[in-house]
């Protein structure tokens, strides 16, 4: 009985060895994406699905990530990786704006700095302003709770934007080493049409 | 023990996995009802060619899927995906089974495997 019990034990430790092995071979950009006829999503009997293209393929190039399609999207965008049109109609008027808000009344959490930066570059103003967010900086009764049900960040974070798993991302500033004030954190530059986001100046 | 086998069989069989890739949305309003397989609609694969702002603002989609009235005709107008999908941009709206390629029986709504739970909402 004894013996059996230890032939079970040096099975098991040569087990954890093959997978440590494995896992070191393994290391560098460990990313994985499924195939589209193996998604549980697309129909392997589908007539067209050869003509498509498979994730791992477009995606396996641009800078990683832990979450989400694995990608750091703004990264990749920024540093030139990707580039993707800002607009199909010749008219329109493509805004970006540099602002970052900075939230307090965040439990114990750390404060949320919330770049308008990233957002823009990806995003119009009127997709967020004035359906989700009012302009007006604590005005629209944020909280986690409703994040998590998919209002107000949680409609692109959680579904397209990185998860709401993510929290350090967005509560970053340390409230001990943030000594200014709540809100918009530079002025709001003239040429932007965009309304003030913090009204609580004195 | 034959007992708990038995539920964790039936509980695969009735989990649908989720190795969908993040933000992969499926649209079967319309699809399945009409003979056709649901669409699915990759944003990974878009959001590498055209930014948010393009659909979002300039083509009008509302960011709840299934929110927009969305039929083969107004397709056919130049409308919604039918801007780009001309056979000008992208490739035309006759190649049906590229977009209607999921699995039957699957609802509308916005799949990926690391979608931070939620009650549904997305």
């Amino acid at each position: 009985m004894v013996n059996t019990n230890r032939a079970w034990w040096r099975l098991l430790l040569l087990f954890c060895a093959v997978m440590l092995a494995a896992a070191a071979v393994e290391a560098g950009d460990k990313r994985a994406w499924k195939p589209l006829e193996k998604d549980f999503l697309h129909d392997p009997q589908g007539t067209s699905i050869q003509d498509l293209q498979n994730p791992g393929e477009a995606m396996s190039s641009l800078p990683a990530d832990g979450a989400g399609n694995l990608v750091d999207w703004v990264r990749a965008l920024r540093e030139g990786y990707i580039q993707p049109r800002t607009n199909v109609f010749p008219e329109t008027k493509v805004n970006v704006l540099d602002l970052d808000l900075i939230y307090g009344n965040t439990g114990d959490q750390p404060f949320v700095r919330f770049p308008h930066k990233p957002h823009t570059e990806w995003l119009d103003c009127i997709n967020c302003h004035d359906e989700i967010f009012k302009t007006q900086f604590n005005g629209s009764g944020i909280k986690m709770s409703l994040i998590l049900e998919g209002k107000f960040c949680g409609q692109c974070h959680g579904a397209v934007a990185f998860p709401l798993t993510e929290c350090k991302r967005c509560h970053s500033v340390a409230p001990e080493s943030f000594k200014g004030k709540f809100g918009a954190q530079q002025p709001l530059p003239v040429t932007q049409n965009a309304a003030p986001a913090n009204n609580k100046k004195k | 023990m034959w007992r708990l086998g038995l539920g964790l069989l039936v509980a695969c069989a009735v989990v649908e996995p989720v190795w969908a890739e993040y933000a992969d949305v499926v649209l079967n309003r319309l699809s399945e009802a009409n003979g056709m397989r649901p669409v699915i609609y990759p944003h990974w694969f878009h959001r590498i060619r055209f930014r948010c702002k393009v659909c979002h603002s300039e083509l009008g989609f509302k960011m709840r899927v299934g929110s927009n009235e969305i039929n083969m005709l107004k397709l056919m107008d130049g409308q919604y995906c039918g801007r780009c999908h001309n056979n000008d941009v992208a490739w035309g709206l006759d190649n049906c089974h590229r977009c209607h390629s999921g699995r039957k029986g699957m609802e509308t709504g916005i799949r990926g495997g690391h979608k931070a739970g939620g009650p549904g909402y997305w």
